[in-house]
Formats: C-alpha cells, structure tokens, sequence
C-alpha cells in the first residue's frame, strides 16, 4: 500500500503530518505562519492560517500539473494578400478559441497565481487528427464554422491553426495560499473541508471543498481538479440557518452543524451537481446538548456535543443521506475526522492526544475500541530515539549472526546520543504544557537483582523486572546508580568509552547481548546478565527496556503534542493496515514483542537460512560422501496420486464426464522425475482410459468460472488442436492442490526449478494469469526453430493486464487496476505453496476489475423509454452481445476469488458517450450506439460497473503511486547490473513517463520523469540504441528523438504519418524491427528504419488479425493473433511466432502457432539467445529444455474421434 | 541463493550410513555378514530395517527369531525415536558408519516399546503430527484433512517421497499471513535418559 498521510495541526498552530509508514510526526516546516485548521485529500491539503486566507499544499508527485492553454487563429484568402488576417466583418476575431464566439489573443493569457509558471513559449500544433500537417498547422475549409482538412483544396477560403502554450503548477509541497477573489469575500473564513473525489472521475483529480466564514455562511469552491489545483471561485451555498462547521465526504455525504446545536445535511448531491440542492434538517443527538461538531465519510456520520459525547449516526447512506438515528459511544473528544476507507480519528478532549478507531470495517462502520496515537513529534528527540531503539535492537533479536550488528549498532549510538540529549533538554527548560499530562506514578522500590531465568516466560518477566530498577532509578534522581541520562559525558563519547558504565547504559547493553540470544546460548546470556547486574541495579538487558525509561520519565511528559485538529482524508488506512502509530508509548509488552518479531527482516531471514543451509550440507558431507555406495534403506518406487475429476469429453455432444482421475510419478532411468497422467471413464459402457505423458505436458492453465473450479492440460498435440484436456475438480481447494502437484511434477520432469531465467518469454492470460517460459537457444534458430507449441509454460503467482521484460532480468507488470508492479525476483505464490514456490519475494497483490451488465430499454409512444421491450428483443438486463440475461442480482463476480467491493453504478466513460444519466442511443438492437438522442432512436441502453477485486500473491512488488496503461524497457543485451535501463510508461491518464535509476539490482527505479506531450498517449516501446516510438490516443505514431543515457527523455517528438485509414493502437520496437498494431488488428513493418533515419519511410503490411505485437532483441516477432483454427472452432488469443526472420529478411515469412486461445499479452523481450548458426534443434538444446521428439501425446486406450 | 525447499530437502534427504552387525550370541547356521544402509534420519528405525531382518533372517532358523531389536554400545535403540534423534543422541562422536548390534532374543521390554507392524509406527506418528497441530493451529488443520491425506502423509514417509510427504504436509505448516506465525511453535526436547516435550 502506498504511503500516504495524516494531517493535524497542534494546539500553537503548527502543522504536522505523520505517513502511514512513519513513527513521527514531521512538522511543515515552510509552514510561514500557525494555521488553524486543516482539511485534506490525497493528493493535497487545505488549511486556514492565522491570517484567515486559505492555503494549499499539491503534495508533489512525479506527475506535474501541468494546463494546456489553446487558442486559434484564423485568416481568410483574399486575392491580394493569399491568406491574410484581414477577415470579413461578420467573421470571428483574428484570435479566437475553437468555437470562434471568444476573443483570445495571445497576450490575454495570465498566470493564474503566483504559483504558476510558463513552460516555453506559444507554438503551433502541427498535429491534426492523428495525421501531421506539414504546413505550419494550418487546416483549410470552405467557411468558418466547417468542416477543417489538411489539405488545401481549390475551395479553401478560410484557414486556421491552433497555438498551444503550457503552464505548470510550481507550488508543490509548500503552501501557497489561493488567490483571492476579485470580490472581497465579506468575511473571513472559519472553517474548511474537502471531499467529494469519489463522485466523478472526470475531470481527474476532482474536489470539492466546501468553507465556513464566520457569520455562518457556506461557500463552495468551484472548478477544483487536477489542472486546476487551486479552483477558480467562491459560490455562496444558501442555509437555513448560521452554520459552525461543515464536513464533506469523499462521495455525497455533507453535513453541518448549525450555530444552535441542529445539524443539517446536503441533498441532491450527484455527478452533474457536486454542490447539492437543498438541506435537511436532523436533531442534535442529545435533546438538551447541541451538536458542536460533525464528521463525514462514505456511509458513516459521526459527531460531537457540546459535553463532549461520541456520537454514530445509524443507517446513513448515499440513499439516505440523514440515516436514521443517533447512538451515544464511548469517549470524549473535542473533534472528530473521518478518513479515508471511514476510519475514524478523534482528539481527546481528556489529554488531545490523536485517537484512531480501531476495528472499523464495512461490516462494521462504528468500530471497536479508540486507541492513541502515540508516536513522537520530530522535535522531541527522546521520544523518538526511544521507539527507534526500540525496534532497531529488536530486530537484533533474530538476526543469526553477530557480524550483522554493525549497521544496528550505528544506528543505535545514534539514538543513544539523541535520547542523552532528549532527557537532559527538559532538565534545563521545563517547556510551558509540563503541568498538562501528568506522569504515571508507579510505587517506587527498592532496586533488587534480577536473577534470569531460562524458561520462555521469564524473557518477559525479565523486561517487566527492567521496568522497576528503571522507573526506581529515575526517581531516586542522581543519587541512584549510575544511569545514562544523568551521565555527564556527551552520549557519543560515552559510546567510545570503554568503560563499564557503557557497557550497562541501556541501549549498548542491548546490542552486545543480542547474539548469544538467537543462539539460544542461555547459559551464557545469564552469566552476562548476572554480571551486568552485579555492577549496576538499573542494567537493562533489552532496549525494549530503554524506551520504557524514557516513556516514564517525568520530563517527558513534557512533550506530550497537545493537538487541535485533525484529517485523515488523505490517510490511506483501513482496519487491516498495519501501523507503527502505537507502540512508542502505553505499549504494552505484548505489544513491543509482537513489533519485535514483526521487525525480523528478510535479510536477516536469509542470513539465517544460509546458515542452517551450510550447516546441512557441512552435515551431508561428513555423514554422507564416502558412503553414497551403501544401500538406500528404502527403495524408491512408483507413487499413485488418485482422484475424481469431471472430464469435458473428446466427443460430440461435449459435456463434463466424471472420471478416476490418477497421477503415476517415478524415477526416470537416469534419476530424473518423470510421470504419467491416466483418465479413466466409460465409453458407452465400456471402460477406457486416456493418457499423457507429464513431460510432455507444455502447460497446465486454470480456467476459473463461477460454476466449475477447472483447468486444461495441454500437449503440443492438443495445442495444435487447440482442444485441451480439460478437467474438472469437485472444490477449488482440490483443483488447487491438483494444479500445484502436476506443475511441481512437470518442472521436475523437465528440470526446471527456482525463479524464471533472465531471458524467459512472460505471458498474460485474457483471466490475468501470468505464464512464463523458458527459450531454448534454438526458439530463433534458423531455419529449424523449435516448434512454439512445444514451449513448457509454467505459472507465476500473481494476477496483471500486461507484463514487460528484458534480457536483464528486469520484469514490470501492470494490473487490471493500473497498479504498477515489478518482479521480485521469486516465483510461485498463488496457490504454489510450500515447494513450487520460493519463500522471500513473495507478496500480496490484489487486483480490481469491472463487471458490466447493460440496462435495455425500447420506446412506445404511450410511456416513453420503458423496460417493456418487443418479444424479440434482447434481455432488458443483458451483457454486451444480449444473448445473456445479466441482472444485478444475479450477476456473480467472474471466479471465486473474485469478490464485490462497491455496488452497481452507471458507468459514464462508454466509448460514443452517453447523456447525463448513462444512456446511449440507437434505432434498434444491436446497432451502432450514441449519446444523445434523436428522432430515429427507439432504443437506448446504459452500462452498469461493479468492481470486484482479488487477492492473491505472487513474486510482485507494487511501484506506487502512479497508476500506469502501458511500460516498456530497453531490451538491451547482459550488461553490468548496475548500469541504468531506460524505462518508460504511459499513465493511465496518458502521460508519458520516464522511470530514472532502474538497475538490473534496483528494477523498481527511484522516480519519474515527466515527458511533455500535447496530447494523452496509449502505447510505447523502446527499442535497441534508445529509439522510443509511441503512439498517442488519437492513433498518431511519434518517434521520440536523441534519447540516450545522457538525455534519458529525449529532446522532442517526431510525428509519423500512420498507415492510411488505420488508426494504430501498439508498438514494439526490437533491435531495429519497428512493428505496429492497428485498431482493425492489421499488423505493419516500419520500412526504411536506419540509424542514421531512425523514423522510417513507410509502412507495410505483414498479416492481419493481430491483437499485439512483442519484437525481441533479436528482432524476432511474437504476436497474439485471433482466429487461429484448431480441430473444433476458431480460437481467439493465440501466441505465434514469426518464422524466418533474419538480419536480412526482418518480416519473416509464416506464423508458427503456439499455445492459445484465451491469450491476452506476451512479451519475448528478455530472451537475447543469439540462435545456434548450424545445428540439428534436437542436438544443441539443453538437455533441461530439449524438445522430446514428436509422437502421439494422447493415445487413447481405443479409438477415440478428438 | 538458499531457499526454504533447499533446507527442506536437505533435512528430509539426511542420511546416517549404519553397519547392521548380528548380535553374537544369537543361534545362526552360519556366520552372519555385517549389513551396511544408508538410513534415512527423519525415519524410524523399525520401519528402513525390513532388508536387515530379511539379511539375518537368512542365516536363522525361523523359531530361532523372535522381534528385532537394536542395540548400540549396550543402549537398546528406541525406535519410536526419529532416527537421526538417535543417532546424535547416543553416537554423535562415532565413527562412521554407525555400529548397530541387531538382536532377536531377549527384548528389553523395560526399554523399548514392541513394535508388531508398521501400523504401531505409523500410530505413533500420526500422534506425534496431531500433537504438533494442536500447537500449531489448534490442531484445525490435522482435522480438516481427510482419511486419505493422513495416508498420503504417511506414505510420504514410508517410501521415502519428499513430494509426496510436502504435498501434504505443507498444509500443516502454513498459517494465514495476517496472524503472522503459528500459534506456537512445538518442539520436542530428547534426552538420553528421559523425554519431555515443551512449547514457545
């Protein structure tokens, strides 16, 4: 989950935020002046300063806000001067925008604020519906308003280019106060919230944020999205009364409290009206106490009264925005936020320290228990040196090796330094809230020896024992031994200092000791212990104990934050999120050794298992290497998995079958696994069985719906027929367990283990499911390559739309949802638990996608549009064809792992667009479709979205926070791994990305890079010595110039004239291949690309039904093709391999057909295997991935027709 | 790098090379040679010895064999041990291979546990799972197999299939991510003289 923040400003105004991965609060320094409140979103934050202006902060990110201004110019053909710029009287200005009614010269563009900056100056547009002009941008009509060509004709009178010029938004990660309104507002304002991001997708990055001035009034900001931060002016919102306080959800929930204690509530709050229409009046909670203070989020309203009450709104929703009635909850707070995912924060009205609600799910919006946040300010040293020691040392517990203390250790005389300097601070300037929050008193007593015990218990008891001699220590002040705080030494002497008193300074002591711990060397750790205890009473043997020093010493009650305001809007937490937020303080021990074996790092797992690793083999050697003659005790014999399955038969009618269904695995002659599958079912009465080889199954693919937990196994046999053997499994557990066995036993009999080679062939199933493939080094041999159908796929965890690689190793995926992800390096995950799947690198990823259904409805000239439709008509509730009723109730998520997440809603952004309620037009079922109404129209129908969502896991790491549609890396030949691989990405808003400091060690890169570009773009690729070719949303082909790891974005773009009447759609560009898929799955050949012209000349035709396109390094050509024939229909998605490429002949000559249908995405990027020059296929490859020689892979027990 | 399966396959491909020498005071017809095996350590004895009973068997009347047993340097083995417990426990600082003395007379019945049939190991081990399991996850996962899982688990171990065995058992050994570990983890303590077992 990305990092995101939590927002609050302190009772002196300062203003602090605190990251979901952070311990601390981090003070905003630039901050000029106190604010009073704050308000924020994810990707800002609002606040009221002390000066009454509103400020915002645009939390910087690698994407820049970045405004097209446009305007036209127009001129008119006379016969003296051609084109001039003298019009007509009747006609537009010289200078217009694109409908001609507004005058807009040059010079009438302003910076909108300060905050602002020009990025150049005005250019023409040269581009012109995809095509380039090449005459200065002009387009050519007959009159103004018409219809606009390229091309000058002998009627063209009238001619007009557009100018674009850029300005971006420079304030980012400061606050900027807004500019002010031309019209003095006419008081100031009191109080701000935001929300509303959830209403409309469009324009991106939309709010609304709604302001309260002093006399009570309501003000509403208009025009707030990404292009335009800052919103553009104030609207006064009409009340039935004078409003304290307003809060605003992320959807349609605004609530507010009147000055007389009532609260009232926005309606009418939809798509087209973010602003509501009306309010609502609802009772304060408490008939005598008024409400002082409300909180919105999605489906929960919380507020307070006047005394202080907690109150929860029941039954509030976006139907019923005022719920239906109020319960009282524990707790007193002076003021309440709700964030984001309707969690929950408070400011105690008791100690304001920030509270979180704990447990808060959508099952359960009102939550559990109010926990503190605890975590220290930045300026308190102590506090926060205490809680990092804390955890660094626990770390230190589980690290196998002494050798691996030294980084700790580092880092641990830091915090040493700072908590010395941290408890002594307050001795000498008591700081005024000391009186505040009063230290808990603990009975003082008297220091006695601890004597350690060995039973697991007594570690605890242990750090319970520390507490006391600690808290003893602190009171009895200087008179008591000799403790760290009162030492007059500086803490970074001290740490030099061989003396014995550093050896019992807490956070040292903890260090030293910790090896012996993960030893389990006790004996020796008590002798230590008794040691240190001998010399000093207050010894403590863990650092767990130090913070707990530091909690309760009385000083540091002093810098207890006192907050006043709160906002978690941009705080991405739910009630699973694991927080740092707590421990520091009041944790109690549970709690410090739950952190502490969560603190266990990979690393120091891996340092372990190397070690036990060595330990075994050092065993093996001694124990078994001169006796490997012996007999084995027991012999090594066949093993018979058995199971029911449901089988879809070979034979017409086609349906599922049951069978026995049996696994048989053995040793090969030469110790190599091998197996062999059996079905066995009855043929009309007759008993028969059919079988497979398991080395030569190519792939094993689940093929999840809502009915059947099935997979297919195929042969290249069954591939060339594109008719698998397709199985079905009683539960999902089984099948799991079954598609789990068979892939470990295929790997085995091939030889293949441990996580994909560099040079793999990744690729993508229409379910999302991720295969990869290991080349033989004769896949590009000419011109006997191997046959792609006899490719071995094997499956990785994890679940993507797309995935990218190359040849070192650097492997980018991009999910359903647009999250970015990169390989970890591991493999299995999913259900390859246990053997088939490597233990580090895997994590959890999840996925969302939209289920569609389509509302159908048909006119009469009674009623108007209803859902009565004609008896041949489709489904009123239909899918996309209409041949199958979907209805919202019946409609089930595409697999079981697949849940809801949010309910039904019209989906707007449906290509042809749609009126203000969702609906496309047409005069009949099916038929061409268009958002608005005509004369002719008697059908209309609107899409219905739901989102689902998965979880899963897989070797995948999330590359936040940009949301992506398209990635591409230099598919460079093995170089060293710390040289830089361009990477470059679309967003999923079309802007193009460059990704900076991707290393074949680091392929998660740092940061992006923003490229300019005059409009959102679709499809990119980077090919050998930098050439970037992509392709924008209006099918135009760029050709990026002088890219090159000095100027890693390049200089500017070249535009490429498309292929006539196509509108391309992908690019893959290899060594110097250049291929091109259009829309109509056309595929095309760059001709006349040379390093000296590295934009070609033309393109030419090579095939068509062509869904993607993935070009080598070797220039060798992979596509997804549709419409491949197989032995019982045509089938969609298949991967084929381009045969007879070569330097010379670079479009080759065939397809070769591979594994398919049901293909979505395959990328041969990585695989860089220069082909043998000479050789018979059989004999150069490697034995691990040898091709068997063809024979019969299912040969049944009798003739079967398949 | 080392993984997780590494380890895992190095623990269950351990093997101890052991000289099976018959007991000298037992009745043969001829001399009996010394029967050398590669044991596997997480095995149990009783289970890996069918070849030595079959080798010395050759050489006895049958009324002359009654259950075999084991003994090294005047400790009788027990079997309900893992084989590599007994091996570190009682001859750690042998030479290998490891000498055993095998007897068909005179079973110490104060020592050792009869062992009749490979059900009474497999019993045992059974147990030994389901003890662990209730550490573990409160014993949820060990009931939630079937007949035939428990079977494919042992089976695993009888014929010495680490595939099989791990299909299994992997079951065993996993726990839900949001938990963060198992409930406890179970481990046994053996000692020469007695046994206790203990958990975290």
């Amino acid at each position: 989950m990305p990092v995101s923040l939590l927002w609050a400003v302190d009772v002196y105004g300062r203003v602090y935020s605190l990251s979901t991965a952070g311990q601390l609060w981090e003070q905003c320094r630039d901050a000029q002046m106190e604010f009073k409140r704050v308000t924020a979103a994810q990707q800002c934050c609002w606040g009221i300063a002390c000066d009454n202006n509103i400020y915002l902060n645009v939390h910087a990110s690698d994407l820049p806000v970045r405004y097209q201004e446009e305007t036209y110019e127009n001129q008119r053909w006379n016969p003296v001067d051609s084109f001039s710029e003298r019009l007509l009287p009747s006609d537009r200005w010289q200078w217009s925008d694109v409908t001609g009614l507004q005058h807009q010269p040059l010079d009438n563009f302003l910076l909108p604020s300060g905050s602002w900056e020009w990025e150049g100056d005005w250019h023409v547009d040269e581009n012109f519906e995809g095509e380039p002009t090449e005459k200065k941008g002009w387009t050519y009509a007959i009159d103004f308003p018409a219809y606009y060509t390229k091309d000058k004709k002998w009627n063209s009178c009238v001619r007009r280019r557009r100018w674009l010029r850029y300005r971006t938004y420079k304030a980012m990660d400061t606050w900027a106060k807004i500019p002010s309104q031309e019209t003095t507002l006419p008081d100031p304002f009191s109080d701000i919230s935001c929300g509303g991001w959830e209403i409309n997708e469009e324009p991106r990055g939309r709010l609304s944020l709604w302001a309260v001035s002093l006399q009570g009034k309501v003000w509403f900001r208009e025009g707030i999205y990404h292009l335009n931060p800052e919103g553009s002016s104030w609207e006064e919102v009409s009340l039935p009364g004078e409003v304290i306080q307003i809060s605003c959800g992320p959807v349609d929930l605004i609530w507010a409290v009147l000055w007389e204690g009532q609260l009232i509530v926005r309606e009418g709050i939809s798509r087209d009206c973010p602003k509501g229409t009306s309010w609502a009046e609802v009772d304060s909670p408490s008939p005598d106490v008024g409400a002082t203070h409300v909180a919105v989020g999605i489906n929960v309203v919380w507020a307070l009264t006047k005394d202080n009450k907690v109150w929860f709104r029941r039954g509030v929703n976006s139907h019923n925005p005022c719920g239906s009635g109020w319960i009282g909850m524990i707790g007193e707070m002076t003021m309440i936020n709700v964030g984001l995912n309707d969690q929950v924060f408070a400011i105690s009205c008791e100690d304001r320290a920030v509270y979180l609600r704990q447990g808060v799910t959508s099952s359960e919006l009102s939550g559990k228990t109010w926990r503190a946040v605890t975590v220290p300010r930045d300026g308190d040293r102590s506090h926060s040196s205490a809680s990092a020691s804390s955890l660094q040392s626990a770390g230190c517990y589980f690290c196998g090796e002494a050798r691996a203390q030294s980084a700790v250790s580092d880092v641990e005389s830091d915090t040493e330094r700072g908590s010395t300097d941290g408890a002594s601070r307050p001795v000498a300037s008591p700081p005024p809230e000391s009186s505040v929050v009063a230290p808990t008193d603990e009975p003082v007593e008297t220091p006695k020896p601890r004597i350690p015990k060995v039973t697991s218990d007594s570690f605890i008891s242990e750090l319970v024992s520390d507490r006391e001699p600690g808290k003893t220590s602190r009171e009895g002040g200087p008179a008591g031994p000799a403790v760290l705080e009162e030492d007059p030494v500086p803490g970074e002497e001290e740490v030099k200092a061989p003396s014995a008193s550093v050896a019992l300074s807490p956070s040292q002591s903890g260090g030293p000791l910790v090896p012996q711990w993960s030893n389990v060397d006790l004996e020796e750790v008590q002798a230590q212990t008794v040691a240190a205890a001998d010399s000093a009473d207050t010894c403590s043997l863990s650092s767990v104990a130090t913070y707990t020093l530091a909690m309760e010493d009385p000083y540091g009650a002093d810098e207890h934050p006192l907050w006043a305001w709160v906002s978690g809007g941009g705080c991405s937490v739910d009630s699973h999120s694991q927080l740092n937020w707590f421990n520091s303080m009041n944790a109690s021990l549970v709690q410090s050794v739950q952190s502490m074996s969560l603190s266990v790092t990979p690393a120091q797992t891996a340092a372990w298992r190397r070690q036990i690793f060595d330990q075994l083999n050092e065993r093996t050697k001694r124990e078994m290497d001169n006796f490997r003659h012996y007999e084995q005790a027991v012999e090594q014999s066949v093993w018979v998995k058995k199971g029911t399955m449901q089988w879809w038969r070979d034979w017409k009618p086609h349906k599922w079958i049951d069978v026995h269904f049996a696994l048989e695995q053995f040793s090969g002659p030469e110790g190599n696994k091998d197996g062999i599958l059996f079905i066995y079912y009855n043929f009309f009465e007759e008993k028969k069985y059919l079988h497979a080889f398991i080395n030569e199954v190519t792939i094993l693919v689940p093929v999840l719906n809502d009915s059947k937990h099935s997979f297919a196994i195929y042969t290249p046999e069954r591939t060339k027929q594109r008719w698998p053997i397709r199985l079905s499994a009683a539960t999902e557990l089984e099948m799991q367990d079954w598609l789990a066995l068979l892939s470990v036993s295929c790997c085995d009999s091939r030889g293949i283990q441990g996580p994909p080679s560099k040079q793999a062939v990744w690729s993508i199933t229409c379910k999302g499911d991720i295969f990869v493939s290991e080349p033989s080094a004769s896949l590009e041999a000419m011109p006997y390559p191997t046959p792609c159908d006899q490719m071995f796929w094997r499956q990785v965890g994890g679940h993507l739309r797309m995935v990218e690689c190359n040849s070192v190793g650097i492997v980018w995926g991009i999910g359903y949802d647009h999250t970015a992800w990169v390989h970890s390096g591991g493999y299995g995950g999913g259900f390859f638990q246990g053997l088939a799947s490597s233990t580090d690198n895997i994590h959890t990823q999840s996925d969302v996608k939209s289920v569609y259904i389509y509302e159908n409805q048909r006119w009469n000239p009674v009623t108007g549009y209803t859902n009565r439709g004609l008896p041949t008509d489709r489904y009123m509730w239909s899918d996309a064809s209409g041949l199958h009723e979907c209805t919202k109730t019946n409609m089930k998520p595409p697999s079981p792992q697949w849940t809801w997440v949010a309910d039904w809603t019209v989906d707007y952004s449906v290509s042809g667009g749609t009126d203000r309620e969702g609906w496309q037009y047409a005069a009949d079922f099916p038929a061409s479709y268009h958002g608005h109404k005509t004369l002719k129209d008697f059908v209309r129908r609107r899409r219905w979205a739901r989102k689902c969502k998965m979880t899963t896991t897989g070797p995948w790491q999330e590359v936040p926070p940009i949301s992506l549609s398209d990635v591409t890396i230099l598919p460079c030949a093995a170089r060293s791994s710390v040289d830089v691989v361009p990477v470059w990405a679309i967003s999923n808003k079309g802007d193009v990305l460059c990704r900076l400091g991707v290393t074949a060690l680091t392929p998660a890169g740092s940061s992006w890079l923003h490229v300019g570009t005059d409009q959102p773009f679709k499809s990119i690729s980077i090919g050998a010595a930098s050439q970037v070719w992509a392709i924008a949303k209006d099918a135009s082909a760029f050709h990026r110039g002088s890219v090159s790891p000095q100027s890693p974005a390049g200089d500017c773009w070249y535009h490429i004239p498309s292929p006539a009447k196509q509108k391309l759609k992908q690019v893959s560009v290899g060594r110097t291949s250049v291929y091109a898929v259009d829309e109509n799955g056309n595929l095309w050949y760059r001709q006349g690309v040379t390093p000296s012209y590295p934009q070609g000349s033309s393109w030419e035709h090579i095939s068509n039904n062509v869904r993607k396109v993935s070009v080598g390094p070797l220039d060798q050509v992979w596509i997804i093709a549709d419409k491949v024939q197989g032995s019982q229909s045509l089938s969609c998605g298949t991967v084929c391999h381009r045969l007879g490429v070569q330097p010379m002949e670079p479009k080759g000559q065939t397809w070769d057909y591979g594994i398919g249908g049901g293909w979505d995405h395959i990328t041969v990027r990585g695989n860089c295997m220069e082909p043998p020059r000479v050789h018979l296929p059989s004999l150069t490859a490697p034995a691990s991935q040898s091709p068997l020689p063809v024979r019969n892979t299912e040969v049944n027990g009798n003739a079967v027709g398949c | 790098m080392a993984d997780d399966k590494d380890v895992l396959r190095d623990v269950w491909f351990g093997r101890i090379p052991t000289c099976f020498i018959l007991n000298q005071d037992e009745v043969t017809e001829r001399e009996a040679e010394p029967y050398y095996l590669l044991l596997p350590r997480v095995s149990y004895l009783t289970l890996v010895t069918d070849k030595v009973r079959k080798h010395f068997h050759k050489v006895m009347r049958t009324e002359d064999a009654e259950e075999m047993w084991f003994e090294y340097e005047g400790t009788p083995l027990k079997w309900h041990y893992p084989i590599g417990v007994l091996f570190d426990l009682h001859a750690s600082n042998t030479v290998l291979p490891w000498s055993i003395t095998v007897h068909f007379k005179n079973f110490p019945d104060r020592d050792l546990l009869h062992c009749p049939s490979n059900s009474v190991i497999e019993a045992h081990f059974m147990s030994s799972i389901k003890e662990a399991d209730v550490l573990k996850h409160k014993s949820q996962v060990v009931n939630d197999m079937q007949k035939k899982d428990h079977k494919q688990l042992w089976m695993g171990l009888q014929n010495d299939k680490f595939d099989q065995f791990w299909a299994m058992n992997r079951k065993l050994m996993e726990y839900p991510t949001e938990e963060g570990g198992f409930r406890c983890i179970p481990f046994r303590i053996y000692q020469v003289t007695f046994l206790f077992s203990s958990c975290v």
